[in-house]
């Protein structure tokens, strides 16, 4: 049952090959049993999901249920769930109990998916190896010895070793992106506004995105079809009809007109994931795409931006984490000022608060124009140059990150090589593009990310795309040693 | 330079307004005064993590409708703003406020002084932002621990900064009372000084008189009082100008007052301000205001107290000065207009509301929203004066009657038989009686000279009214007193 799709899942279920129950024990036993090695799932909630399979099986038996109903899946551990903890990878919320679900859990909710459990991460989403996580890091289910990505690193892991068939994720500046092509799955990050941030825990606000992970795009445009809202209690959701985004997915794509930037194969790029990422292109031409050579020239002030706005909004979301409200607090407290300092300096990891120190640092009287400022001005000009190639091409593709896998500790001593492993993703978050990652070869037999950017709520069309390559390649099929 | 009259004092004000919306400006909790503490306080106000803002648009609108009655330049498009800084009633550890794009931009308000001259206070504008919760140190709180209550969290504010334009205590003074009457007339603000609805921070410095140069400033925070106000203003002054005299210099500082003690401290100085890295908050868009919105709510802005002031002197025939009083607070404005309404006759409502009503409610420290004499009853015992029913002595009786519950005036009057005696004919009778009983004094009243009689006539009015058990209309006593007496001359 495992190696099926939720496509695929949502047949059987209805067709009464199997039951809910049946499917969620499957699942939990799998986790029991090969999570260990990965370490993906920070919690798992084996009685609720029993408890949930048990009533989307009567609801499928009575014949009116909705449509992800009795498919087992994880939510990322940034997203709040009611009653259950929600940790966001950190020890400052390793006792957090929220008493409300964000919207994208409710939204499953509803649709009646099961929860088997909560997914590491990089602590605060911050990270792209999940190494960064108070639960210890994730392994690459295709080498153990390889980070996951990051910061979905525990969704990708989990989806790549099916031990769920979709999870949710999170993408700030690549993070459901990366680890989707370091672990073989297929991944979306929408476009800003499109999925609820409500009761999704804030990293940098104006870049955090929700989105889904699975192993297809037509699986991914399912769990669109029911992440996707407008959501009043989040003031930057767009009040926009969600199309049906499964209804498309078969759709030709001659004509399409695909972009290729030149700075997305420049120096840097592992020639194993070019030849990758070109044949794929290849492979797309001849189902009548049209390739469209374009350039995106201030790609390389992207990383830059990001890493003092995001640091900079990080700043202040994370000042919450005090010690006097909820989650961690220092033992015995000597006075106020020591009870903020050793709250935070023992609550939050390294990375967290080198982040927490670069954003406080970027923002403060005489720097803010500087940095901030700058950075402001730049992220206009990424929306520009996006902007200028929608005007001559349908969707942009490239590598999704410039190689595969790397091996743990291998850029822990260097934040800087760590941080340009987002270098072809961070843009589309500062543009607020939507972008998906979908596997298209292999390199050192470890999975390659083609890289899909859209305009503006283009999804169906990106999910089309992906879909329409996935029907002609197996790339997607491919799984890790022995996880098949 | 030894006197204060060789000194310019210049003042400016920052004046926190609580908007009087049912919830607070970023979650649907309720923004009630006086709740047990944190049972008004939701997951966005205890910033749980993942909870966002959702803009108040009643917030949005009261701020407006305070531009509007100002005259200023309304924020088409204004934006939100993090102001950074850790403190535990401070839920988020920012605050959310405006900065660079405030609602409302310059505007002006006149001041009336004393001496009947007018001022004018130039606003720099005003921005919406949510109020912080409370801490409850040792001694108000339990010994060795402090708390902190959430409730206030999040109330909407607007911070109106006002440009240094006030030269004394009496002008701050004035500008702290005429903002207080303008959002109180346009209601959104309940105007409660002592629950913290208003809250002023001082900013005063001193300069040689006619200098063109500011001198260093201090700014005096919150104060809830016009007296406390007052005092601070006047302390500090006192403080700038004997330390410069002394040879010392001021240092940029925020202070505090305490009221209670009348002692004045540095709480912060300059360099030890925090730096609050605002920055643009992310969760929230900019707040755009249609040309229809402002046109829909300059339609519907209720009068304002200038306006005001104007009709009650046209309307009801009032001196200027009595007009000023009663129109500056909206709600003594409903409450005399009720009255008047009531009774017919607005001069004994004004002279009612302005002195024995207020004077009682002062006394008692309530406002007079909290009246136990409510306007209809203040309206019927005037209407029982104006047609001679009873005494101005006997309106004050009926009038502690009505204030401690007793009912309404005609009830009173009835059961304590108060009614005034002005049957003629009866009346005749009473003085004919007692001068009869009284032939002693009335042989004196002919013995004394002319031009000193008049002094007389009091021994015979008590006699009379003592023999009315003080029921007897006292004007037309004295008319038929002086009739009878001349006729035995």
């Amino acid at each position: 049952m495992h190696n099926l799709t939720i496509a695929e899942l949502i047949r059987g279920l209805r067709s009464k090959e199997f039951s809910s129950v049946e499917l969620t024990q499957h699942f939990l036993t799998r986790i029991a049993e090969l999570d260990p090695s990965y370490n993906a799932v920070i919690t798992v909630t084996a009685d609720q999901a029993l408890k949930a399979a048990a009533a989307a099986d009567q609801r499928l038996a009575a014949g009116n249920a909705p449509a992800l109903c009795g498919i087992p899946i994880l939510h990322k551990d940034i997203f709040c769930t009611n009653g259950v903890r929600t940790s966001c990878g950190s020890k400052m919320l390793d006792n957090f109990v929220p008493p409300y679900n964000a919207t994208v859990v409710e939204n499953f909710e509803q649709a009646g998916a099961v929860v088997l459990g909560k997914t590491n991460m990089d602590e605060f989403a911050m990270g792209s190896s999940n190494e960064t996580s108070f639960y210890g890091p994730v392994k690459n289910p295709w080498a153990t010895d390889c980070v996951p990505g990051g910061s979905s690193g525990g969704s990708a892991a989990a989806v790549a070793a099916r031990l769920a068939p979709g999870a949710t994720a999170t993408d700030t500046g690549g993070s459901i992106r990366q680890p989707a092509a370091l672990c073989g799955i297929t991944g979306l990050k929408p476009t800003y506004g499109r999925v609820s941030r409500w009761g999704m825990i804030a990293f940098a606000s104006s870049l955090d995105q929700g989105g889904p992970m699975a192993r297809t795009a037509e699986d991914c445009a399912i769990m669109l079809n029911c992440m996707a809202s407008f959501d009043d209690k989040d003031s930057t959701c767009i009040e926009r009809d969600v199309p049906d985004y499964s209804a498309t997915i078969g759709n030709s794509i001659k004509g399409l007109r695909i972009g290729v930037p030149s700075e997305y194969f420049s120096e840097g790029l592992n020639p194993g994931t070019e030849q990758a990422v070109r044949a794929a292109l290849a492979e797309l031409e001849v189902q009548g795409a049209e390739l469209v050579d374009i350039s995106l020239p201030n790609t390389g002030l992207s990383v830059p931006a990001y890493y003092v706005i995001a640091p900079a909004e990080a700043s202040a979301n994370l000042s919450r984490f005090d010690g006097v409200k909820y989650g961690y607090r220092c033992e015995d407290p000597t006075d106020l000022q020591d009870l903020y300092t050793r709250t935070r300096a023992e609550g939050f990891g390294e990375e967290v608060q080198r982040r927490i120190l670069i954003g406080t640092y970027c923002l403060s009287a005489g720097y803010y124009d500087a940095y901030y400022g700058k950075a402001q001005q730049v992220r206009q000009l990424i929306q520009q140059d996006f902007a200028k190639a929608f005007e001559k091409v349908d969707v942009i593709m490239g590598p999704t990150c410039p190689s595969p896998a790397f091996k743990f500790g291998s850029k822990g001593d260097d934040p800087v090589a760590m941080y340009l492993e987002d270098i072809y993703t961070i843009a589309t978050n500062l543009a607020g593009l939507p972008g998906m990652s979908l596997p298209c070869g292999m390199v050192d037999d470890k999975p390659v990310g083609l890289q899909i950017i859209g305009n503006y709520f283009d999804e169906a069309r990106m999910l089309n795309v992906a879909h329409e390559y996935q029907q002609a390649t197996d790339w997607h099929r491919a799984a890790p040693e022995g996880l098949l | 330079m030894d006197s204060m009259s060789d000194w310019d004092t210049v003042i400016g004000l920052e004046v926190h307004v609580q908007l009087a919306t049912q919830t607070k400006i970023f979650s649907g909790a309720s923004t009630a005064f006086g709740a047990e503490p944190n049972t008004q306080a939701c997951a966005i106000d205890l910033a749980m993590p993942g909870t966002l803002p959702v803009l108040n648009k009643q917030a949005v609108h009261y701020a407006v409708m305070f531009g509007l009655a100002i005259d200023a330049e309304i924020g088409k498009e204004s934006a939100f703003e993090r102001k950074n800084y850790f403190y535990p009633d401070l839920p988020k550890g920012y605050q959310t406020t405006q900065l660079e794009k405030p609602i409302v931009g310059r505007g002006n308000v006149e001041i009336e002084l004393a001496d009947g001259s007018t001022k004018n206070v130039r606003i720099h504008h005003a921005h919406l932002e949510e109020d912080a919760g409370k801490s409850l140190h040792e001694g108000n709180f339990r010994h060795g621990v402090s708390g902190i209550d959430l409730n206030r969290a999040g109330t909407p504010l607007i911070e109106i900064v006002s440009e240094p334009d006030m030269s004394s205590a009496e002008e701050a003074i004035a500008f702290a009372k005429k903002l207080h009457s303008i959002v109180t007339s346009i209601g959104i603000c309940d105007g409660e000084m002592s629950q913290g609805s208003m809250r002023f921070d001082v900013n005063v410095s001193v300069k040689p008189r006619g200098s063109d140069t500011l001198g260093t400033r201090t700014e005096t925070k919150n104060l809830n009082s016009f007296k406390f106000m007052e005092e601070a203003i006047t302390k500090e002054v006192e403080r700038q100008i004997d330390l410069i005299e002394d040879g010392g210099t001021v240092i940029q500082e925020t202070r505090l007052y305490n009221g209670d003690t009348k002692v004045a401290r540095s709480m912060r100085s300059k360099e030890e301000a925090n730096d609050y890295r605002y920055f643009p908050c992310p969760d929230l868009l900019p707040v755009i205001v249609s040309d229809e919105t402002i046109e829909e709510l300059r339609r519907n802005l209720p009068e304002l107290p200038d306006a005001r002031r104007a009709r009650f002197a046209e309307q009801y025939s009032l001196s200027d000065y009595d007009a000023g009083i009663l129109s500056s607070d909206a709600a003594m404005a409903a409450y005399f207009e009720t009255a008047t309404k009531t009774s017919g006759n607005a001069k004994l409502a004004a002279n009612w509301s302005m002195g024995e009503l207020s004077a009682r409610l002062n006394n008692e420290d309530l406002s007079i929203a909290k009246s136990p004499v409510s306007a209809e009853q203040l309206g019927g015992l005037i209407a029982r004066i104006a047609d001679n029913s009873i005494s101005g002595k006997m309106a004050k009786e009926v009038f502690e009657g009505i204030w401690a519950g007793e009912g309404d005036a005609d009830q009173i009057i009835e059961a304590r038989g108060l009614k005034q005696v002005s049957d003629s004919g009866a009346l005749e009778q009473l003085v004919a009686d007692v001068l009869a009983a009284n032939q002693a004094m009335v042989e004196d009243y002919i013995n004394t000279d002319e031009a000193k009689r008049k002094k007389k006539l009091g021994g015979f009015m008590g006699q009379i009214m003592k023999a009315s058990k003080g029921q007897a209309n006292p004007q037309q006593v004295n008319q038929i007193l002086a009739q009878k007496l001349n006729e035995l001359l």
